[in-house]
């Protein structure tokens, strides 16, 4: 479990743009308004009509699919929660982008040394003690950032303060093995602005079920392969004497051994 | 060898040398705009037709290369013997096809060397590049006897069959096993973005399986090209053989495909009326049943064209899974739509090009063929008769 967690909740925002505007400065990036994540948008304001808005953001999973599907280990889980990209390692085959549940890294496309772009729960600020940009900037206090433990006490005692309000679950509490961005969402239907349906486990084990199997599976068939490379050249052998003993042939012989090529 | 004749320009070599000049242009502008100036690849699509095709199905068509070697060097089929060696080279071929595609398609090629010591064992990309490295290498080293025999070193020739060989062999296909699968086994992490008709948490051994039935499907279809492009073919009965392995395979492949789809709930979506079910259909139906049905008949296995025809519709089948899997399936599961640009097709066809002419040179100075050099089939022979 990470130690930090930030909690967003959707029913306090009323889609300022603070954060937008706090993330692209502590990312050194044009201030703009985002019209969906891209390469230079890690952090998005979705306006759903009727006065409610949707952020959208790397939810930082606490066993990220991105980082295990990455086969040069850049993207890595710290253990204070961010989920990070490490430009050294990248080999830039874009299977993190695939795998993410939540599609969330994006991609240089115009770029020659292009860099897969995300979230990266602002680690500089959170290694430092401080809350993420988004959260300290945040005027109503619908994103707010702690201890993990203590984010989800708040977000279940605001669940159970406030029943009618809320979609029953803390979203991120349990989807695919949890995350460090914990959501409490309005009653609007969930699959409008967020993948619906997630597993409650961990996706990285999917993998794991076929990949951890390969030294029990590739062990014995080594040995089936070299047993009947064994067993088969030995049967063409005494079917060859055979042949020799039994007919009594004068032309010459070509025996398998010379004719390899 | 002062005396090099320039070809003489045909047809067929005019658009070969189009389709490198193509290939070198777009080849260039991918190094100089990025990704995005050549392909129609984005956020939401980042694998297209190059991983789809060039990598998928160009892996699964190398196939050939250790399910013929396993034949002949672990079970010791000795009538298959004659097809090793332009099997190796094509497997081989493609291999170095494959990462030529792979180095155009990686954000940043520069670095491809990376996973051998930066490890991350949970990704099944990571073992993915390992096995592709080590058997692109293990195929090299079975390719090299035939260079060594052109160079009349008899002894290393005889000394490397002898002792290097069987263990290349086994070492093959078990890296081959490891991998033909793990193509699956990319997919295997994403359920909720294929459609229900080709996610399946057994993708790798269903990869696996019917990379063999494409192995020696493909045997048969490089036979027939290569009857057509330099007059060598092989012997009409070892092809019927490979019919009926390949129909064997088919066989068992296709009810594994099903039952799977059966315990999964998943089968009710190949009765919809939708673009899934049409893709599925033409790809399990059209594309592996039918060709199936037709390897399994005695009478039609012994008509080389419909065999060739047959072979080269399980070949088509197995391609259209790989590229459904990695694109239709995806695209279906997650509603974005993708057509691959111009010039993903210029470097796809680029690419098989560039193989195809390697392919060339080797038949014409290496002795890839039992009989040796090329020379032109005999007239009287009825195979030719049938082909012509």
């Amino acid at each position: 479990m990470s130690v930090f967690a930030v909690l967003y909740d959707q029913s306090k925002c009323i889609g300022c743009g603070a954060c937008e505007q706090a993330c692209q400065a502590e990312h050194g990036q044009r201030p703009h308004k985002p019209t969906r994540l891209d390469a230079n948008s890690f952090n998005w304001v979705q306006d759903l009509g009727k006065g409610t808005y949707m952020r959208h953001f790397c939810m930082n999973c606490e066993d990220p699919t991105c980082a295990s599907v990455c086969p040069v280990g850049a993207l890595q889980k710290h253990a204070l929660g961010p989920v990070t990209w490490d430009h050294t390692r990248c080999i830039g085959c874009r299977y993190c982008m695939m795998a993410c549940p939540f599609e969330i890294p994006k991609y240089e496309w115009h770029s020659v040394n292009p860099r897969i772009r995300k979230c990266d729960m602002c680690i500089h600020r959170v290694s430092k003690g401080l809350p993420t940009a988004c959260a300290s900037v945040c005027p109503t206090g619908a994103t707010t950032f702690g201890r993990r433990e203590d984010m989800l006490a708040e977000a279940h005692r605001r669940l159970k303060e406030h029943p009618h309000r809320y979609y029953p679950e803390v979203f991120g509490e349990k989807e695919v093995g949890g995350t460090s961005v914990l959501m409490l969402l309005t009653r609007t239907p969930i699959q409008d602005h967020l993948p619906a349906n997630l597993p409650k486990h961990d996706m990285p084990m999917l993998t794991w079920n076929v990949l951890g199997k390969l030294p029990e599976i590739i062990v014995p068939w080594a040995t089936f392969l070299g047993g009947m490379m064994w067993l088969t050249a030995r049967k063409n052998k005494v079917a060859e004497v055979e042949h020799h003993t039994t007919e009594d042939h004068t032309t010459e012989h070509h025996t398998t051994e010379d004719d390899h090529e | 060898m002062s005396s090099l004749k320039v070809p003489r320009l045909t047809f067929w070599r005019a658009v070969y040398v189009v389709i490198l000049a193509l290939f070198a242009l777009v080849f260039i502008r991918r190094f100089t705009g990025g990704l995005g100036a050549v392909s129609n690849l984005k956020d939401l699509m980042p694998w297209g037709l190059w991983i789809g095709f060039d990598v998928m199905s160009g892996v699964a068509l190398a196939a050939g290369g250790f399910t013929i070697t396993a034949i002949v060097y672990i079970f010791h089929l000795e009538k298959f013997r004659p097809i090793v060696r332009s099997t190796v080279l094509t497997a081989f071929l493609g291999y170095l096809m494959v990462v030529m595609a792979l180095l155009v398609d990686l954000g940043r090629p520069w670095n491809v060397w990376h996973p051998l010591i930066m490890w991350n064992d949970h990704s099944a990309m990571f073992e993915l590049a390992w096995c592709v490295m080590l058997y692109t290498t293990v195929l090299f080293l079975e390719f090299l006897p035939l260079v060594l025999e052109r160079l009349g070193k008899k002894h290393t020739v005889h000394w490397w069959h002898r002792y290097l060989t069987p263990v290349l062999c086994i070492l093959g296909v078990l890296l081959s096993t490891m991998h033909q699968s793990s193509l699956g086994t990319l997919y295997v992490i994403v359920p909720e973005k294929l459609h229900p008709l080709w996610y399946s948490p057994i993708l790798p051994y269903l990869f696996f399986i019917s990379a063999i039935a494409l192995g020696l499907a493909m045997v048969n279809v490089e036979s027939f090209l290569s009857f057509r492009a330099f007059g060598k073919r092989l012997e009409p009965e070892i092809l019927v053989d490979l019919g009926k392995a390949t129909a064997f395979v088919l066989l068992f492949y296709l009810v594994i495909r099903f039952e799977d789809l059966v315990v999964r709930h998943s089968l009710k979506y190949a009765f919809r009326f939708d673009l899934g079910a049409l893709f599925f259909w033409v790809e399990v139906g059209l594309l592996m049943i039918v060709p199936m049905i037709i390897l399994m008949s005695e009478r039609l296995r012994h008509k080389p064209l419909v065999l060739a025809g047959a072979q080269f519709m399980v070949v088509l089948g197995m391609v259209f899974d790989r590229m459904n899997v990695s694109t239709t399936a995806f695209q279906l599961g997650t509603g974005v739509s993708y057509h691959p640009l111009w010039s993903e097709f210029v470097i796809s066809i680029g690419v098989i090009a560039i193989g195809m002419g390697l392919f060339g040179l080797a038949v014409r100075y290496l002795p890839v063929f039992p009989e040796g050099p090329i020379e032109h089939p005999k007239p009287a022979d009825p195979y030719v008769e049938l082909l012509k």
